[in-house]
């Protein structure tokens, strides 16, 4: 699905990944763990296209499409998601006529009918009521006014909607408590299927309890240091990143 | 934010011109011409001497340089004053089919049986101006029976001119300032209204201004009056073609709200906004003022303001009566060279009088945008209460927004409360939205919808759908 090959990305004049090869097939669910500053972020925000992002060396190709020419937007019409670390608010900006663009935006792209405001709605209802989201989410403004752990279970809601094919998580634990997190943890794994795939970004070890992934892959200074199963994430925990450190000082 | 050409010429979509055989006053301002437009109009005497005392008011005042606006002099002898079609009509039906297939173009229908594009629901009256006459009303008679009189201000002049003559120039004075004297000397048709005793006029009223001839002004005038337990909501549209010169409108609207009444009116105001470069457009000085007479009586004022090269608008309530309630909810979107200046301003003078303003500000490309606005309590005005937020929303970086609020409380009871923000669309908006699959345009407009949002939702239905598209269309292509 995915195919990250020696992949070098700089903002600025700073490099921040040097050389990152990654390769992600469908149904596969992968951890990238990592230290603050490792690059795990920009990473993500990478494979979805951010442009102050600059590619100087690699490919990154997704389903044979070359996604270095292509815009965020339309990566994401090719199922490309992020669940962001920080969502943004829009205020005003009614929280589900906002999603029904952006469903609508991609049926267009697929060549699908687009949904009307009341099949739209009914879809949105029955998501919301299946994660336990509050109806009320609906009446909201875009982000606007949300907690930490609500911004992120209306991240989640348009993952739903959007029914993307490869997601990224980028932090999703962070600034949860445990209920909403064992919640995040929970939608997450049933709408895992053997199409999608996932891209665990996080710092702790503490989500790849709820969430079990196939692969991890340690990132420390721009690079991929160490790739293994599951029981890497354990390793982690045990020993912290220094290991990795002392290793590529020396 | 990668560049994208502004495309506003192909945007403007009402910039066509009609061809029509017009009578047009020679170029010019004077004595004559005033006297020429009144004996066109088979004017009765008190309104000659009116219109002269006022031309004698505006020979004397200066023009304005308080607004941030800036235009090169306007030669008021260069502007032909009067413009109708030649030839006369006596109904609806005679209407030439050229006129009536321009408003037709613009979503306006001249027949009764119809309602305006696009929207279904309950039907619209409107009557039609066309350069300087209004050229139909529709449902006159309809309304009729429940005693409301909707006609152009020369029939109104015609039929009625006791009302004419008593409210005429009683909520903006000939010398209130400078256009409203030369449009007071000038005017040449318009739209009046008479909402009886407790009539709750069943439909919109609308009255939809459109400039044709070149070298013309528009000086229109439109007079609203809602008698005791009334209710009216009055609905204003505007567009003029593409033309490389500007035309100047100065019109005036006088609102007067008594007892009980409530008098809604909307505007969206979408004049020839000039090209890219900012040649041509429309300088739009409007002065628009109600008066809240009689106690318990509201007057709100909405308006969506897209066109005009120069906008200088400050839609204002007086409110004498006590308990009456002024309400402004304003959305002004400004692109490329444009410049507004626009505001309100709230005259508390009555007890427990109450008044709310929203102003949404938004601008892109190089205009300016500025909301001026004032909050007045007088003295008598006992537990007066003002609420007022305005905020702008900057597109690019080369656009500007003023916000100048003016505060003159006189009485220690007072409630005054002011919110200000300026804002910009900002790049983790708009990843945000892109990231969803919306594009660029799709994901400006998201967001500045949103931040109208408040000020829409005062519109009529009819209108709100109007304005969407507006905001669409003109935000096309405004970001760069």
């Amino acid at each position: 699905m995915l195919t990250i090959q020696n992949l070098h990305v700089r903002i600025g004049e700073k490099e921040i990944l040097r050389g990152i090869d990654l390769t992600v097939k469908a149904g596969e669910i992968h951890a990238i763990m990592g230290p603050n500053g490792s690059g795990k972020s920009t990473l993500s925000q990478v494979i979805a296209g951010r442009e102050d992002l600059v590619v100087s060396q690699g490919s990154l190709v997704f389903e044979q499409e070359n996604l270095l020419e292509l815009s965020v937007e339309e990566r994401a019409r090719r199922g490309i998601f992020v669940a962001f670390q920080y969502p943004v608010a829009v205020p005003g900006l009614n929280n589900l006529q906002f999603m029904r663009e952006a469903v609508n935006a991609q049926r267009r792209f697929r060549g699908e009918k687009e949904l009307s405001s009341s099949d739209f709605l009914k879809k949105a209802q029955k998501v919301m009521h299946d994660l336990g989201i509050p109806q009320e989410f609906s009446k909201r403004s875009l982000n606007d006014g949300f907690s930490g752990g609500e911004k992120k279970k209306n991240e989640i809601l348009q993952m739903y909607l959007l029914e993307p094919k490869l997601i990224i998580l980028d932090e999703i634990d962070s600034g949860l408590d445990i209920d909403a997190l064992q919640m995040v943890a929970r939608s997450v794994n049933s709408f895992h299927n053997e199409k999608r795939a996932f891209l665990l970004v996080t710092h702790y070890q503490r989500l790849l309890h709820y969430i079990e992934p196939n692969y991890v892959h340690v990132l420390v200074d721009g690079k991929i240091v160490e790739s293994g199963g599951k029981e890497l994430a354990e390793k982690l925990e045990k020993h912290g990143y220094d290991i990795y450190k002392n290793q590529l000082s020396s | 934010m990668k560049e994208i050409l502004d495309k506003v010429q192909e945007d403007y979509e009402a910039g066509f011109v009609t061809p029509v055989e017009q009578d047009i006053l020679p170029k010019g301002l004077n004595e004559d011409i005033i006297r020429e437009i009144s004996r066109r109009k088979n004017e009765p005497e008190f309104l000659l001497k009116w219109r002269l005392a006022a031309y004698e008011a505006w020979k004397k005042m200066p023009e304005p340089k308080w607004a941030k606006v800036i235009y090169p002099p306007i030669d008021y002898q260069a502007i032909s004053y009067f413009a109708a079609p030649k030839k006369k009509i006596k109904s609806l039906d005679e209407l030439d089919p050229e006129i009536r297939a321009t408003f037709e173009r613009l979503g306006i229908p001249l027949k009764e049986q119809e309602v305006l594009a696009g929207v279904e629901g309950a039907p619209v009256a409107v009557d039609a101006v066309f350069d300087s006459v209004s050229v139909g009303t529709t449902f006159k008679e309809k309304l009729r029976e429940l005693g409301i009189i909707f006609c152009s201000f020369s029939e109104a002049v015609a039929n009625h001119p006791e009302l004419v003559e008593q409210y005429l120039g009683s909520v903006v004075p000939v010398r209130d300032n400078y256009f409203a004297a030369l449009n007071s000397a000038v005017f040449s048709d318009g739209s009046f209204c008479y909402i009886p005793k407790g009539v709750k006029c069943p439909m919109e009223l609308s009255t939809y201004f459109r400039i044709n001839a070149a070298g013309t002004g528009q000086f229109e005038r439109t007079l609203i009056i809602a008698d005791e337990d009334s209710y009216v909501s009055y609905l204003e549209g505007c567009t003029a073609p593409r033309r490389d010169e500007n035309q100047l409108h100065a019109a005036v609207v006088e609102l007067i709200a008594m007892k009980n009444a409530y008098i809604k009116y909307s505007t969206v105001q979408n004049w020839y906004p000039g090209d890219r470069e900012g040649r041509g457009g429309v300088y739009n000085f409007v002065t628009k003022r109600g008066l809240c007479k009689g106690e318990n009586s509201r007057i709100s004022w909405t308006q969506v303001e897209t066109g005009s090269a120069i906008t200088w608008k400050y839609p204002s309530c007086i409110l004498k009566g006590d308990n009456s309630i002024g309400e402004f909810y304003s959305v002004a979107l400004t692109r490329n060279y444009q410049q507004a200046d626009t505001g309100t301003k709230m005259i508390h003078l009555g007890k427990n009088t109450r008044s709310t303003i929203i102003s949404k500000g938004i601008s892109a490309g190089k205009s300016v945008n500025t909301y001026r606005g004032l909050v007045r309590i007088s003295s008598k005005a006992q537990q007066a209460r003002n609420f007022s937020r305005c905020d702008s929303l900057i597109l690019g970086s080369e656009a500007k927004a003023n916000t100048l609020p003016y505060l003159e409380v006189k009485n220690k009871s007072a409630v005054v409360e002011h919110e200000a923000t300026t804002s910009k669309v900002s790049e983790e908006q708009l990843y945000y939205l892109r990231q969803r699959g919306l594009g660029e345009e799709e994901a400006v407009y998201l967001i500045v919808s949103g931040f109208c949002k408040e000020v829409f939702r005062n519109l009529p239905m009819e209108f709100a759908v109007e304005a969407q598209k507006l905001l669409s269309v003109s935000l096309e292509g405004a970001i760069g």
